[in-house]
């Protein structure tokens, strides 16, 4: 008998095996040649995506320069009681005299002058004079000695700083990343006004993200009907227009930007030449907010077109015949009828270049001046050069993303993910 | 040809043509009257302009040339919105993004209606196509046949002047099919009111219509009710394309009254004139499968001809016989099977014979 027979309550086969794990063993094969098909895309992007992903997140929270630098000042400022506003006693001096001794030796100094500096400034050159002298302090008095160096040992931001950070985790890069930091009592408050950065340019970052994603769609939104409705032929010739400047270098296409934009560039030449501005005050339409608009409008406009019209294709143009036919004017056809059928096509279309325009970076560093650059360029200043300082960076870049998955999260909550249409 | 005068028509093409190239006429001189209440089918092969004509009267398509009139009002320059017609789609075409009952209440909605009209408007649409339930749900959780019936509530909800249909059964298969033509043509006589309907399917034209009109070419070939247009075909091509047809060709060589003879190569076949040249035209006659009878009684036809059986086909209600007969090798019977009917198989020389009268001598296709 080769059906299955139910004996008690699990099905089984006709040799009596469990009826699931016989399926189990006859998917297994295919099961498992399709893991082998994914395997090698999968321990690629580990290795070279999720990975250091995963690590530059960490790095936003781990700070282990302070005690691995400086072990034994560490371990002695234990004892000091930071809030009874004295300086620290003559075994932590001891301790920072040595270890700066043997951080220059190992020549590490420099990295945990550099850590602390970020949050009290001058300490790396404090260190680096210092640590330079520390060698020669054999003996005590430490404490009048170093001090005699350079007088801004007394300052106990400095050591309140050193026994906060003595732990392997910190918080502080976060705290800077959104503006705030520990006040001398060790609470946490916002910075002073004017070293207010980072929410700012968050907020300006979302703006103008929002902003572009806007004038995308206005944009895009009768192009891609037109593709949609032209004849094959017409429509095609057309596509291949929108498509040209995507497969055209991002670099090519921000620079031209430049030469039409800038001060003695094309727009302006032209407006001077029809007399229409004087010569003296030409313009100033680039390396500002109005550069960036204008620049990422046109390089994500094809992320909008791209699924509104893949989304207008599938939309059968009997609905607009049967909207008219029911009585409706061509505008109530459309406004009732053909866009709430487009919503996918908006949805994806504006989550795909709010994304990319939300972690932009080429085109805003290169025509987005002081008042258009977005917070990614200023994660990349942090990842390399003179203000070099990776856990900020990590930190940033952390809560962007989670700025994303928010943003991502409502949009499921309220237009539904499922209704996201890419091609 | 356009079958019974109408009176007073309430649709009315008035020499229409249209052409989408400027070079080839798609509808060619159309002149077709349509009564208030018809139920008329436009019937005919993909590309005889059948849709087109449709298209114009719905008023997504203008006419090259020509008047179209509904209710004796010209309807050239009206908008599609403002004809007042209703129409089914060949895909329904329901909106997708709302449920049935919104559907229904869009057209109610875009004239201002009252909401208590709308309401009772669409309960009463809806208890017609018996969906009563389904006001909730959207189209894309309703079956084929289903969706069928909301478009066809759709189009009648707001009462239109005329109700226009195209192949709106050709999604469904064909049990459904046969199901539906008939709670259309219910609906159609419940409501009375003036349906026209395109179609390339002849069973389902011949089963709702009140009149139909045979579409080639561009031009109507025939307009006539459904069991003259099977029974008296007014040209070859109506012939050939309403139901089963055996066609015999031959040279008239005389004509008597009503009747014709025309001469082929086994001899001399009497026919009805319906549609013949002068003596010496060729002609074309057609002769449906089941008027033929196998081994005649002596003197009882007046065409009695040689038969060599080539095929049997057993239907169950009856036995389709193809035979060679005067020089024609795909020549049909359809033997019924009933008591004592004769019994053939493939090779036999049988007599077969027919009525004058049931051989209709027609034109000759180009």
């Amino acid at each position: 008998m080769a059906q299955a027979e139910i004996t008690g309550d699990t099905m089984r086969t006709a040799d009596g095996v469990p009826l699931k794990l016989a399926l189990e063993r006859a998917l297994f094969r295919s099961r498992l040649r399709a893991v082998m098909l994914v395997l090698p895309l999968f321990a690629f992007l580990l290795v070279t995506f999720v990975l250091p992903i995963f690590d530059m997140l960490f790095r936003s929270v781990e700070d282990q320069i302070v005690a691995d630098i400086l072990p034994r000042t560490v371990v002695a400022i234990e004892a000091w009681d930071e809030t009874s506003g004295d300086l620290p006693g003559e075994p932590v001096f001891e301790a920072i005299v040595k270890d700066m001794a043997e951080g220059r030796k190992n020549k590490t100094l420099g990295r945990v002058a550099r850590r602390l500096n970020y949050e009290v400034s001058g300490a790396a050159s404090l260190f680096r004079k210092s640590g330079r002298k520390a060698p020669k302090i054999t003996q005590g008095p430490y404490r009048e000695k170093l001090l005699k160096i350079d007088k801004r040992w007394k300052n106990l931001d400095l050591w309140n700083l050193i026994k906060r950070e003595k732990g392997d985790f910190t918080a502080s890069f976060f705290l800077a990343a959104a503006d705030m930091q520990y006040q001398p009592d060790g609470s946490i408050g916002m910075r002073p006004e004017n070293r207010q950065i980072y929410v700012h340019l968050f907020g300006r970052t979302l703006w103008l993200s929002g902003l572009i994603t806007v004038l995308c769609l206005l944009l895009a939104y009768p192009v891609s009907y037109l593709l949609a409705t032209l004849p094959l032929r017409s429509g095609n010739l057309l596509m291949i227009l929108v498509l040209l400047p995507f497969w055209t270098s991002l670099l090519v296409r921000t620079t031209s930007w430049i030469a039409l934009l800038q001060t003695q560039g094309v727009i302006n030449s032209f407006l001077v030449g029809i007399g229409l501005i004087d010569d003296g005050d030409r313009l100033q339409l680039i390396h500002n907010q109005f550069g960036t608009i204008v620049a990422m409008t046109h390089i994500l406009l094809p992320f909008m077109i791209l699924p509104l019209y893949s989304v207008m294709k599938t939309i059968p143009p009997s609905y607009m015949r049967a909207a008219r036919s029911l009585g409706a004017t061509p505008f109530t056809a459309f406004v009732k009828v053909y866009m709430p059928n487009t919503v996918a096509g908006v949805g994806a279309g504006g989550i795909l270049v709010f994304i990319l325009a939300i972690g932009y970076y080429i085109t805003p560093a290169l025509v987005g001046g002081r008042t258009g650059t977005l917070i990614s360029n200023f994660i990349a200043s942090f990842i390399s050069g003179s203000t070099q300082n990776w856990g900020l960076a990590a930190a940033l870049g952390v809560m962007l993303l989670a700025i994303v998955l928010a943003l991502y999260f409502l949009y499921d909550k309220i237009v539904g993910i499922d209704n996201m249409k890419l091609g | 040809m356009t079958g019974q005068a109408v009176t007073d028509p309430y649709v009315r093409f008035a020499s229409v043509q249209k052409s989408y190239d400027g070079e080839i006429l798609v509808v060619k001189d159309l002149n077709l009257d349509i009564e208030r209440g018809e139920f008329l089918t436009m019937l005919g092969p993909s590309g005889s302009g059948k849709t087109t004509c449709l298209m114009m009267l719905a008023g997504f398509e203008p006419a090259t040339h020509g008047e179209i009139y509904l209710d004796q009002v010209p309807i050239n320059n009206v908008a599609p919105h403002k004809r007042d017609i209703g129409m089914v789609f060949q895909n329904y075409a329901l909106f997708p993004h709302m449920t049935v009952a919104e559907n229904l209440r869009f057209p109610l909605q875009v004239r201002n209606m009252d909401k208590n009209e709308q309401e009772s408007r669409v309960k009463r649409a809806l208890d017609m196509v018996e969906l009563g339930a389904f006001g909730g749900r959207r189209p894309a959780q309703l079956s084929g046949g289903q969706q069928q019936r909301v478009a066809v509530a759709r189009a009648l909800v707001f009462d239109p002047k005329l109700v226009l249909m195209d192949e709106p059964l050709g999604a469904l298969d064909k049990q459904l099919r046969e199901q539906m033509q008939y709670e259309i043509k219910h609906i159609h006589e419940n409501l009375g009111v003036t349906v026209v309907y395109v179609t390339h399917d002849q069973s389902e034209a011949l089963t709702m219509s009140n009149r139909i009109a045979v579409f080639n070419d561009g031009v109507i070939q025939q307009l006539a009710p459904p069991d003259a247009l099977y029974e008296a075909p007014e040209n070859a091509f109506v012939a050939q394309f309403i139901g089963e047809n055996n066609t015999l060709t031959g040279k008239v060589s005389a004509v008597n009254g009503s009747t014709c003879t025309a001469e082929t190569e086994s001899g001399a076949i009497t026919a009805l004139a319906v549609n013949i040249g002068g003596v010496g035209s060729p002609t074309t006659m057609s002769l449906r499968p089941e008027r033929v009878t196998v081994n005649p009684p002596e003197g009882q036809c007046p065409n009695l001809f040689d038969a060599h059986v080539k095929e049997l086909i057993y239907l169950g209600d009856h036995v389709r016989t193809r035979m060679s007969v005067c020089g024609n090798d795909d020549f049909i019977v359809k033997i019924p099977n009933a008591a004592g009917h004769v019994h053939l198989s493939p090779g036999d020389d049988v007599k077969v014979g027919w009525q004058a009268e049931d051989c209709r001598a027609l034109d000759m296709p180009a």
